[in-house]
């Protein structure tokens, strides 16, 4: 249970504190350092700002080689908010930006800017915040972080995150504590400048609105805690308290312990408990940001050990080697057999590589010892169990555990035993009577688990982006197959449907070609029987004349002769001019007429039927019912020619008229045909000629003798026999033709059907008409025979 | 109650206790069942995950799938004795010496790419197994440190030898202690 706030307030106005478990009580070297004033040393030759002197990210250099800068003026930029800016110490020039030997304990270089001064120390231009109350909390936060402000206590963190909580805050600890024996930075820092370590604390009251604030000074420093006491006691909210003086107070989980009872959570912060703390030198900082705009840039750094001649604290500008400070301490460092230099108290510390090392932001002391203040460093013994260490222990802990599990590397029994919850405030290695190091066992410890788990980590960022490759790869390697396997489907399916097509074609052709067979067959088996019947009706007239009725065998010879005449025309359509005769026109307007209505089907079936090859076979059916249906007309067209009572079709009666004209016109003398009509055109001359030729026998019939009919005749059939073979031969060759050209494409094959059957069309339209002639003139010597 | 008649409801309770036992047993095996093989799971953890195939195995994952079939644990030079260790705890076989046949233990390297002398293949970033090499065909190539495992696998197939093996640079943050550089301060 959480120690309420009333509790609290009433045990710390008693003037009593709890306790923590453990701690240690150090002999107090504090004498040597706290008795003069903090000094101001000169410049140093060189500074050496390292860019990164907090816990957090390292911001972002601003500065190049060769740059003039004011002293306060950045170095760096901050690029997220745990980041903060460095300041250059004083003005001068930057001589390089580059690796120095850090202030850690490895000595491991980190980017630093390197100034050279030019003595002047000039102040860059400042931007106090004077009337701070009035700005928005978030306006003086910036300035903070903008001052480069981190805890000075020693672990560095951003002050303007810790100034900005996100929980409510009942106590706000300024630490003053300052438990280190040697280390008195703090204590001169209160003792000379509580004043405006007020003001600090009053800049961070305004940011942080806690109900309660407690100064924690130990009890070893009176002047301090006086000073500070007069610096606060017009604020009733201000209470200084005195705390016993005992190591490790003022770790910050220790202090809040002493002040209010209340354990910080393990992996939790100061906020969990409602308590926020801060070090009297950031505090110091804050008003220095805040009152008159100075960003950190040097902080007071106590110089002490027996092997220094002029112990003290000095005001040391961020970046100043330590050996600058150590020559103006005087260090005895040639008189020592084994000269060494710790940076931070003997507690805690760490012997520094180097003396170029810089100071910054979270140095408090250096500590220069004698071979007799620091025992030797091979006399580890092996631990004897006595427990003490665990008794020292304020995490309360168990240092013997954690001992032998790190020594082992045993690193996950260790991590049960807490090792993380380890301040490592040395009090266990302090009280060791083995003299066992045993904070630098757990350092290690730690350190080797930190550096597991960062490869754990990288491990397994390792094996997400080996994994994600992989799936990657092979979702690749498949999207590649399904690609070939697609174009070969593709490639496949074109050939098929190629070979489809082609198959179509064929089938289309076979199908034309069937019907154009067909077609052929059938008009020249309705050529055939005609002409046979022609043929023979000559003979069956010729041998029964009487059957035959006048009339009848009138109209059927009109038509006949009329039919002859637009063969005849047709012949010499070549020639034949606009102005033929109106017969003459009728019988060509009729023939052609009669072409388009043959020819229509025939060419759109095969146009179908590549089109539709599927449906190729009801097309076929079609094909043949087009036919069929063509054929009365064509059989009407023949039943003419074999003397049939009145044609039906339009196609005939048109044809029918003109030929009963003729007639009609026969039956007057033919010599007036004759006279006039070659005197109307030229044109019509040899057309005349042929009609003549066809009349002469009708008309002259009583002039010419029989032989001449019979010859006339024998000529006509020979012609027409000629005409017939001829078109059946031309019908065979374009079927064959076609059948060849199936894989012409099919407009061209079109284009091409439609010119043949228009050959062809003229071709039996030209056999036909012979055909018809002949049997015309059959006929008209049969009745002229008669 | 004859005698038999005991031993016959004996027999029948005991019986009936074993179907009903032996059904719920039946029922839990089904119900419960523990789906895969979660020991590669355990080795590939162990494993650095390096991808450098070392071992004679294309990845971490498939020398984990060895292992868990019996090949030896030793064919690790990237892991070391440490990764040798924990999987011999885990297998609970004997911690051998690490295999010289596949190589030695090193220091943690990154490929580093000399820019100017790179003609832009990218075979180094077809070779790379976790995709850490940044570059385009005939555009300069890079290695993105943080993601480089040190596998050594891009170095040879580059045509023109621009690719070393730089160890890795320490840190502060990375830092090991060592016991020896801080000495242990004893106030007198």
């Amino acid at each position: 249970m959480q120690t309420d706030f009333e509790q609290v307030i009433d045990k710390l106005q008693s003037k009593q504190q709890w306790d923590f478990p453990g701690g240690v009580f150090p002999a107090q070297q504090k004498e040597l350092s706290n008795q003069t004033q903090i000094l101001t040393l000169p410049l140093a030759q060189r500074f050496f700002v390292p860019v990164k002197q907090h816990i957090g990210v390292e911001g972002h250099v601003i500065v190049v080689a060769g740059d003039k800068v004011l002293k306060g003026q950045a170095l760096s930029k901050s690029m997220n908010d745990f980041a903060v800016p460095v300041h250059a110490p004083t003005s001068g020039t930057v001589i390089g930006v580059g690796p120095h030997e850090s202030a850690h304990p490895s000595g491991l270089p980190e980017l630093t800017v390197e100034i050279e001064p030019d003595g002047e120390d000039k102040w860059h231009e400042l931007s106090p915040l004077q009337d701070y109350q009035n700005q928005s909390k978030m306006t003086v936060l910036a300035a903070i972080c903008d001052a480069g402000i981190s805890g000075m206590g020693g672990a560095g963190f951003p002050t303007h995150i810790k100034a900005a909580p996100k929980k409510e805050v009942e106590f706000l600890i300024i630490n003053g504590v300052e438990c280190e024996p040697y280390i008195t930075s703090d204590d001169r820092l209160m003792r000379e400048h509580a004043w405006q370590i007020r003001q600090g604390i009053d800049v961070l009251t305004h940011l942080l609105s806690p109900k309660k604030i407690l100064i924690a000074i130990e009890d070893n420093k009176p002047e301090a805690i006086e000073a500070m006491q007069v610096a606060c006691h017009e604020n009733p909210q201000y209470m200084v308290c005195a705390i016993p003086t005992k190591y490790p107070a003022g770790g910050e989980k220790q202090l809040i312990q002493v002040l209010t009872n209340r354990e910080v959570p393990k992996q939790g912060l100061p906020g969990d408990v409602g308590v926020i703390m801060h070090n009297v030198g950031t505090c110091y900082a804050i008003a220095d940001a805040v009152f008159s705009g100075k960003p950190l840039t040097q902080r007071v750094v106590t110089v002490s050990g027996h092997a220094v001649n002029k112990p003290g604290n000095v005001w040391a500008l961020v970046g100043t080697p330590i050996e600058h400070l150590l020559t103006h301490a005087e260090y005895q460092g040639a008189k020592q057999p084994q000269p060494k230099v710790i940076m931070g108290g003997p507690m805690m510390g760490f012997t520094v590589t180097s003396n170029q090392v810089p100071v910054v932001k979270i140095t408090n002391c250096l500590l220069l010892p004698t071979a007799n203040e620091v025992a030797d460093t091979d006399n580890e013994q092996a631990c004897i169990r006595c427990g003490m260490c665990a008794d020292a222990c304020p995490a309360s802990l168990l240092p013997q555990q954690l001992f032998w599990h790190s020594k082992a590397k045993e690193l996950e029994k260790a991590q049960e035993y807490n090792l993380f919850d380890c301040i490592e405030c040395g009090a266990c290695a302090y009280v060791c009577p083995s003299e066992i190091p045993l904070v630098h066992y757990y350092r290690i410890a730690k350190a080797e688990i930190r550096i597991e788990q960062d490869e754990k980590q990288k491990a397994d960022k390792a094996r997400e982006r080996f994994e994600s490759r992989s799936a990657r790869l092979v979702k690749e390697q498949e999207a590649r197959d399904e690609k070939h396997r697609k174009a070969a489907e593709a490639r496949k399916q074109a050939m098929e449907s190629n070979g489809n097509g082609a198959k179509d074609k064929i089938a289309a052709a076979l199908a034309r070609a069937k019907a154009k067979k067909r077609q052929a067959n059938e008009s020249v088996d309705n050529q055939d029987p005609p002409i046979g019947s022609i043929a023979q009706q000559p003979s069956t007239t010729a041998a029964d004349p009487s059957a035959n009725t006048s009339s009848n065998e009138r109209v059927a010879a009109a038509i006949a002769r009329a039919k002859a005449k637009r063969a005849a025309q047709t012949q010499a359509q070549a020639k034949a001019t606009g102005d033929a005769g109106s017969s003459d026109e009728h019988g060509t307007e009729i023939e052609s007429a009669a072409n388009e209505s043959t020819t229509q089907p025939v060419d759109d079936t095969p146009i179908q039927a590549s089109e539709n090859p599927v449906v190729a076979g009801p097309i076929k059916t079609n094909e043949k019912r087009a036919n069929e249906k063509l054929e009365p007309v064509s059989e009407n067209a023949l039943t003419t020619g074999t003397a049939k009572p009145l044609p039906v079709a339009l196609a005939e009666s048109l044809s029918v008229e003109p030929a009963i004209a003729v007639e009609a016109e026969q039956k007057p003398p033919i010599t007036e045909l004759k006279v006039t009509k070659p005197r109307v055109t030229k044109a019509r001359v040899s057309k005349v000629i042929t009609t003549e030729e066809k009349v002469s026998p009708a008309s002259s019939g009583e002039s010419l003798t029989d032989k001449q009919i019979d010859d006339a005749s024998k000529k006509v059939k020979v012609t027409a026999a000629v005409a017939k073979a001829k078109a059946k031969r031309a019908a065979l060759q374009k079927a064959k033709a076609e059948d060849e050209t199936v894989d012409v494409p099919l407009t061209e094959n079109k284009e091409e059907q439609q010119l043949d059957a228009k050959k062809r069309r003229i071709a039996t339209a030209v056999a036909k008409a012979k055909a018809k002639k002949a049997a015309q003139t059959a006929n008209t010597n049969n009745k002229d025979e008669s | 109650m004859s005698l038999l008649t005991t031993i016959l409801v004996a027999l029948l309770a005991l019986g009936g206790l074993a179907l009903i036992f032996g059904l719920i047993l039946g029922y839990a095996s089904i119900r419960f069942k523990v789906e895969g093989d979660p020991l590669v799971e355990q080795i590939d953890e162990i494993l650095p995950q390096t991808q450098c195939g070392q071992c004679g195995y294309p990845g971490c994952k498939p020398y984990a799938q060895a292992i868990a079939e019996g090949d030896v644990i030793n064919k690790c030079p990237p892991g070391g004795d440490a990764t040798i260790k924990k999987l011999a705890e885990l297998m609970g076989v004997e911690a051998t010496s690490l295999d010289a046949a596949h190589g030695k233990e090193d220091v943690k390297k990154v490929a580093y790419i000399r820019e100017d002398e790179c003609i832009g293949c990218t075979k180094c970033i077809q070779a790379c197994p976790v995709d850490a090499i940044l570059g385009a065909a005939k555009q300069m190539h890079t290695v993105i440190v943080d993601e480089c495992t040190g596998c050594d696998l891009c170095v040879d197939p580059c045509p023109v030898d621009c690719i070393d093996m730089i160890p890795l640079a320490s840190n502060a943050s990375a830092w090991r202690w060592d016991i020896k550089a801080i000495p242990v301060k004893q106030l007198s």
